[in-house]
Order: C-alpha cells, then structure tokens, then sequence
C-alpha cells in the first residue's frame, strides 16, 4: 500500500492544479459571508464584468432550497448549464469545509461539460462568522459582510473577518439608514486583517462590483501566469 | 485487518459526502412516520435489516474479490428507485475521490475510470477497504453501520431531537448490526461461489417510495 498522491489516475483529486488531461485547471474563489450580505448579488456582478473577457462558472450551496442558483438563472448572468446547485443537508460550513466532495464533484463537472473554464466561483450557503473554505476547494476567498449587520462585526473578526483573502464590506449606500460608521470599520478591519485588502462597496451605485472584479482579474494573472 | 484504519474509514466524518444524506429520515419525517426517538429506532432497526443488509452483503462481496461490475449492475436491480440510484452513485463518485487520497490503489484507479460518474456506494466501499487492508467484516460492518447512523444524525437536525437520545438508539441497534453484518459476510461468500443472485434482495417499499417524493420537493435540508 503506497500513500503518495497518484497523478495519473482518471480523476483529479481535491486542490491539484492540473486537470487528469494535464491542462491547467480553473482558479476557483469561494465567496462565504452571513446570509444576506450580498454574494449572490456579487456573484451576479462579477458575472456580467467578466463573462465577456472569462469562460465562467458558478456553484452554488444552497441551505434548503436552489433559490440562488434560481436567481442567477433568471438574471441570465449566465447560460444555466454553467451554474450548478450543490445541495448542503443543513450545514454549509459542511460542504465548503470539513466535507469538500460534493463541491469538488461540481466543479469537475463544470470543467467537463462546459470547459475549458478561466474561474469558477463558488458561493457558500451563508452562515456565521466562523465559516471558511477550505484550501482543497478554493484558490481564494472572499467574504461578504454588508454594513446592516452591525458596523461591529470587523472588530469581533473570526475566520472569515480575518482570514480571508479579500473582505468586502457591502451595502455602503445603506450606511446613512442604519448607522453604521464606515471609517470605524475600516479601521477595525484593518486592526484585524493588516494587510490584507478590504473593499467597501454598494451595488447600487456605479462603481458596483469594479474594486471585486479588478481584484479577481489580478488572481487569475497571478493563477495563469 | 488494521483495527486503526476501519475507525478511520467508519468515522461520520470521513470525508465522502454523507453528511448532506438523511438515508430517507427526511421523507419520513415529513410523512409523520418518524416523530420522536422511537420512530427514529423503529425507522433505523427496518433500514438496518433492509438497505443495509443488501449494501453490507455488496460490500462484503466486493471485498472478497466478486466482480465490480457485476455487483453494481446486482445494486441497480434492487434500487427500484432512480432517486435511490442516483443518490447511491452519487455517494459511490464522492467516496471514491476521498479513498484515492487517503488509501490509494490500482484497483480503486481502475474502478474509477471504469465508472467516472460513480459506482454504487457499497461496490466502492468494498474496494476501499480493500485499499485500507481491511476484510469483508470490516467493510459489512461499516455498510450496516452507515445504514443508521445517517438517518439519525439527520434527524437530530430534522426534529432538533435530542443528540443523546439519538446515539442511545443506535447503540441499542448494535447486536442487530452484528448480526447483519455476519449474514451479509456469508452472503458475500455465497456470491463469490455461485454469482451476484446470492445476495439478499431485501426491500423497503416506503424508502423508496419516500425517496422518489422527496427528490420532487422544492424545499428540502438533505439531498436524498
Ligand atoms: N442596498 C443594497 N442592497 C444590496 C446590495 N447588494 C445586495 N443587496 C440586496 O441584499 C439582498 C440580499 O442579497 P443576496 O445577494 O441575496 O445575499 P446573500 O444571501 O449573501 O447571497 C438582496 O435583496 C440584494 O438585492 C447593495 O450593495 N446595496
Ligand atoms: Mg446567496
């Protein structure tokens, strides 16, 4: 019995970079963040910006239902055989943490059916603050909290706060409404991320998702090159 | 056999995908059937002695060295339910990516590339306990054993049932799983002398049934 990993097997095991044909895979990037704070949204975004210039995909972990994937559907951000639903039995943290492989099924999938693929994104089902992707799964992570929150949440931090490659802090038209105090977020953030970067944003402005979308295009370089 | 490696391989958090399955506890639960501990055992003991009984028995059977192939097409013609064969697959795809990184084997490459979508779930356990160095009990034990303990870590998020009450119910499921797990080994030796028809056939209408309702429904916690 031998326990080094096999790259010559039929199928691509967990975060190897090349596919069993020897090409290059996707970069995937997970988007993790509360319920409601607006990934789907950025999903949504982030497909119109870039499916013009990227062969995109995108994967979805609903809690109970395929209401995203549905959403993403019916704004036609993509042609649906590009958007795959994964069902998450009540945990989402599960599926994108401790139990990667019906994700991984997913995004083999994609790669087959609708590739070659330049980035697939991969949103979470939505949870606490505590819940991260794992490195078998993403390249990359982002995560999505929106002002309406709580303007406290950077400064309790957790994984995703703190860890995350790039922290979007969405919502900002709503600032005014509810309270919140940007500059006392971005400080905190920046408490707890050093350098790591933050992007404050609201899609209902015209900037929208541009900040997110450079970002991503720096990563697929860095993936690419 | 490596005592070490079936507690790695039977562990509910060996990473292959269960965790989104309730083994039909959902449906159940749904339909009223399973309420409360109780139900919860009385659903589990007729899993154990019907789905579990045939998967350990395929398990076993697979570990003594009787043809995959055979032993999958053996799955399909008593998993009347397409939902149920899907799922099955399904759980067979997702255990074999987590096993060719744990225990990896010529066997379980070539299985895999002779069913890239999947094998039934017990054909591929059977051959990753081969990888593991374990035998035909081990792997029969570890079918029985998943055949309940799925539906009742399921329903404890299903009906916020109380966690110790639902380990209690397995535990008092254990000398039955001794003894499926004995008849599944000798149904496993029988196949290998006489062919896939030795293994038992035993079915549970409702499971079925449930599953096939399930899979229709718009909002659901688990996927099968
Ligand atoms: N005002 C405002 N609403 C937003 C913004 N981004 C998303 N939303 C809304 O917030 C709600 C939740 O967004 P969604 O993307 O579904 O959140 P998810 O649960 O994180 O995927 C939806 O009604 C969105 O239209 C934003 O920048 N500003
Ligand atoms: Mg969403």
């Amino acid at each position: 019995m031998h326990l080094d990993h096999t790259h010559d097997g039929p199928a691509a095991v967990s975060a190897d970079a090349h596919r069993p044909d020897g090409t290059h895979r996707a970069l995937r990037i997970g988007l993790g963040g509360p319920v409601g704070s607006g990934k789907t949204a950025t999903v949504a975004a982030l497909c119109r910006a870039l499916r013009d210039e990227l062969s995109l995909a995108v994967v979805t972990n609903d809690i109970y239902t395929r209401e995203d994937a549905e959403f993403l559907l019916r704004a036609a951000v993509l042609p649906p055989e590009r958007i795959t639903a994964v069902e998450t039995g009540a945990c989402p943290h599960t599926a994108i943490r401790d139990d990667i492989s019906a994700n991984l099924e997913a995004v083999e999938d994609l790669e087959d059916e609708v590739g070659p693929l330049d980035l697939i994104l991969v949103e979470s089902g939505g949870d606490n603050l505590t819940a991260t992707f794992s490195k078998g799964l993403v390249d990359a992570q982002i995560f999505v909290i929106d002002v309406a929150g709580g303007d406290d949440i950077p400064r309790k931090g957790g994984p995703g706060v703190t860890t995350a490659d790039l922290l979007v802090v969405n919502k900002t038209d709503l600032a005014p409404y509810v309270g919140s105090d940007l500059g006392r977020m971005a400080a905190d953030a920046k408490a707890q991320r050093a350098e790591l970067p933050v992007v404050f944003q609201s899609l209902r402005t015209e900037a929208g998702v541009g900040d997110v979308a450079r970002w991503v295009r720096e990563r697929l370089a860095a993936w690419t090159a | 056999m490596s005592r070490g490696a079936l507690l790695v391989l039977a562990d509910g958090r060996f990473p292959a995908g269960g965790h989104a399955h309730s083994g039909g506890a959902e449906a159940a639960v749904k339909a009223g059937r399973v309420t409360g501990a109780a139900g919860l055992g009385e659903f589990c003991r007729g899993r154990l002695h019907t789905a579990g009984l045939v998967s350990a028995a395929v398990a076993a059977a697979a570990v003594l060295g009787a043809d995959p192939g055979e032993l999958d097409l053996a799955v399909d013609a008593r998993t009347p339910s397409p939902a149920l064969r899907v799922a099955s697959r399904r759980l067979g795809r997702q255990l074999m990516r987590a096993a060719r990184a744990t225990w990896p084997s010529a066997e379980l490459d070539a299985l895999a590339r002779e069913f890239p979508k999947g094998a039934h779930q017990p054909v591929v356990l059977g051959l990753v306990a081969r990888s593991a160095g374990l035998g035909a009990e081990d792997a029969a034990y570890c079918a029985a054993y998943e055949s309940v303990s799925g539906p009742a870590s399921a329903t404890v998020r299903l009906l916020s049932l109380d966690p110790f009450d639902a380990t209690a119910v397995l535990a008092r499921l254990a000398p039955e799983l001794d003894l499926v797990a004995d008849r599944a080994v000798e149904a496993g030796r029988r196949v290998l002398a006489e062919g896939v028809d030795e293994l038992p056939c035993a079915a549970a209408p409702l499971l079925e049934i449930g599953a096939e309702a399930h899979a229709a429904w718009a909002v659901r916690l688990f996927a099968s």
